[in-house]
């Protein structure tokens, strides 16, 4: 069940220049999957909507909620200048998550690039022990995060933009250069990465499930704001188009038209 | 104390209104608010067939409040009838079903199918939609045009109609008087304040339809003082709406003369909003010992 709760940052640091890593403690964990989100809610009244920030990883006593994100502007600003003991309004968890029964006895990719990274390191730890891990992440240069957790839960390879740490180019060219192989994928990450997926799983015929972004306001599908276009008419809203925060964000890939 | 108000004959337990297009048709907010605590639910605007919408970004942030350009995406009346309607009758709360359209016909369409349906208590007529190019606005920034829009569908009309008006206009208490003359049964004010955001990084603008709609808390007072006006104007009713918060805002706006309230892009931020306005609102009431909700109404000095 939904619900907006004033809960309390456990710890929070810089993990790479502008990308934060804060721990929640929250019930809300007890419910969360991967590939879901909370809202996050700036206390400068100035700047009302909740920030939909994917969920990183749930703790094992499923207490506390780990969110790794970029500053992007003054909501985001403000929520890095949190310490221990700092309350923070959240609304959770939100949307669908990824279909992890999908990845039983499967090769596969999770694919994360940027800040899509984060919830590929709940994701691998959620996937079924029968599924072959291969975790394929695109950073911009060596300023890495999270590199050593998901290390701990499959088989990581890196790319780099500027090619000062492994594969030069993005998650596409490392597959490629590792000669990599799978029979479905998951990613999150910016659209251009997200269109090369839909794109290859479609020519190799495997089923690719992508997490989508899009400006919200609500976040629950009711304002109708972050909608993606359909290939079918959409159960919910009988057109064209289906709402991220709720029908999504994760979303066969053959399903959307990006 | 006695939380009631009545408009155009139909009685609310209380004066607090959900926002068309903030609260779906309530299914996203039964989680969170139990609906039969509210007034009325006000739905998101259907019209006679689905309507895809606005390309996206359709919503922004700005200072105080959001900017939005949905376009009245809304799955047609037929789907309406069959899914939301009997989702709503669950409910002991009144329903308002917010009315969009193209052309007058697509209006009447709509407005003779609800007409069918006795569990829908009022109609509300958007012709101020400020994201729709055609119709809706048109409908809405010209007195005329608004007398004859409100004329026929009253001729067509069972429940009685809320014409909700455009503040983007150069005197609202013109269209008010507009829409009374051709028989409105009360009027809801406001609708958003056309907006603009420019993205300055990537010198685009924030919203793919240029323009977007303001709601929020910066609109308030621009809302409080039109509800004042147009009651100063008209003698129906109003539902007054525009960046409510809380129980201190929604009573601002029945002592400027608002027989009820609508909370909007608040809901987004705080999605139990509607029912901390009622309790506020009864808290009110006893603190100054007002036996009825109606003594407030229009009780400014």
């Amino acid at each position: 069940m939904k619900k907006k709760i004033t809960a309390t940052v456990l710890s929070q640091k810089e993990i790479a220049p502008r990308i934060f890593d804060m721990w929640i403690a929250t019930d809300l964990a007890e419910q969360a999957k991967a590939g879901q989100f909370i809202g996050v809610y700036p206390k400068d009244r100035s700047t009302l909507l909740p920030r939909p920030i994917s969920i990183c990883q749930v703790s094992d006593k499923k207490d506390a909620l780990r969110i790794v994100y970029r500053i992007a502007g003054q909501g985001t600003a403000e929520f890095s200048s949190y310490t221990e003991g700092d309350s923070v309004e959240i609304l959770g968890t939100l949307g669908n998550g990824f279909p992890t029964e999908a990845a039983e006895g499967k090769k596969v990719f999770l694919m994360g690039g940027g800040i899509g990274i984060p919830p590929m390191l709940e994701l691998a730890r959620e996937l079924p022990a029968s599924a072959e891990k291969q975790i394929i992440v695109g950073y911009r240069d060596n300023q890495l995060f999270l590199k050593e957790d998901l290390e701990e839960n499959g088989t990581v390879y890196i790319a780099t933009e500027d090619g000062s740490v492994g594969t030069k180019g993005n998650v596409m060219n490392a597959i490629e250069e590792n000669a990599l192989q799978a029979d479905v994928i998951f990613a999150c990450g910016p659209m251009p990465m997200l269109r090369a997926i839909k794109k290859y799983a479609e020519e190799k015929g495997i089923k690719a499930y992508i997490s989508l972004e899009e400006h919200m306001a609500c976040g629950v599908g009711a304002c109708l704001g972050c909608v993606v276009k359909t290939k079918e008419v959409d159960h919910h809203s009988h057109v064209h188009n289906a709402r991220i925060c709720t029908d999504g964000p994760v979303f066969d890939a053959e399903e959307v038209e990006i | 104390m006695n939380t009631q108000t009545t408009i155009a004959g139909v009685t609310f337990k209380n004066p607090v209104m959900t926002a068309s297009g903030t609260f779906g048709s309530g299914m996203e907010y039964e989680e969170f608010v139990d609906l039969n605590r509210l007034g009325a639910v006000v739905t998101k605007g259907v019209a006679n067939v689905p309507w895809p919408g606005n390309p996206t970004p359709r919503v922004a942030e700005v200072y105080g409040g959001m900017l939005n350009a949905i376009g009245l995406q809304n799955p047609g009346i037929d789907v309406f009838m069959e899914r939301d309607i009997p989702f709503l009758k669950k409910y002991d709360t009144k329903i308002i079903v917010n009315v969009c359209g193209k052309t007058v016909e697509d209006y009447v369409d709509v407005v003779e199918r609800l007409g069918d349906e006795p569990a829908v208590s009022m109609l509300e007529i958007n012709v101020s939609c400020p994201n729709v190019k055609e119709g809706a606005i048109a409908f809405g920034q010209k007195a005329d045009a608004l007398y004859n829009i409100t004329s026929e569908l009253k001729n067509h009309a069972k429940q009685p109609i809320i014409m909700k008006l455009s503040p983007n206009v150069t005197d609202i208490t013109e269209m008010a008087k507009a829409a009374e003359a051709a028989g409105a049964d009360a009027l809801s004010l406001i609708n958003t304040i056309t907006g603009m955001k420019i993205d300055i990084h990537r010198r685009k603008f924030a919203i793919a339809n240029k323009t977007g709609g303001m709601s929020g808390p910066a609109i308030k007072p621009i809302a409080v003082r039109m509800v004042y006006q147009v009651a100063q104007a008209v003698q129906i009713p109003i539902i007054g709406m525009g960046g409510i918060a809380t129980a201190e805002d929604a009573i601002e706006f029945i002592l400027a003369g608002a027989s009820a309230v609508s909370v909007g892009a608040m809901n987004f931020v705080d999605p139990y909003t509607t029912v901390k306005v009622v309790e506020g609102i009864e808290d009110y009431m006893r603190t100054y010992h007002v036996e009825n909700l109606t003594d407030l109404i229009g009780a400014v000095q």
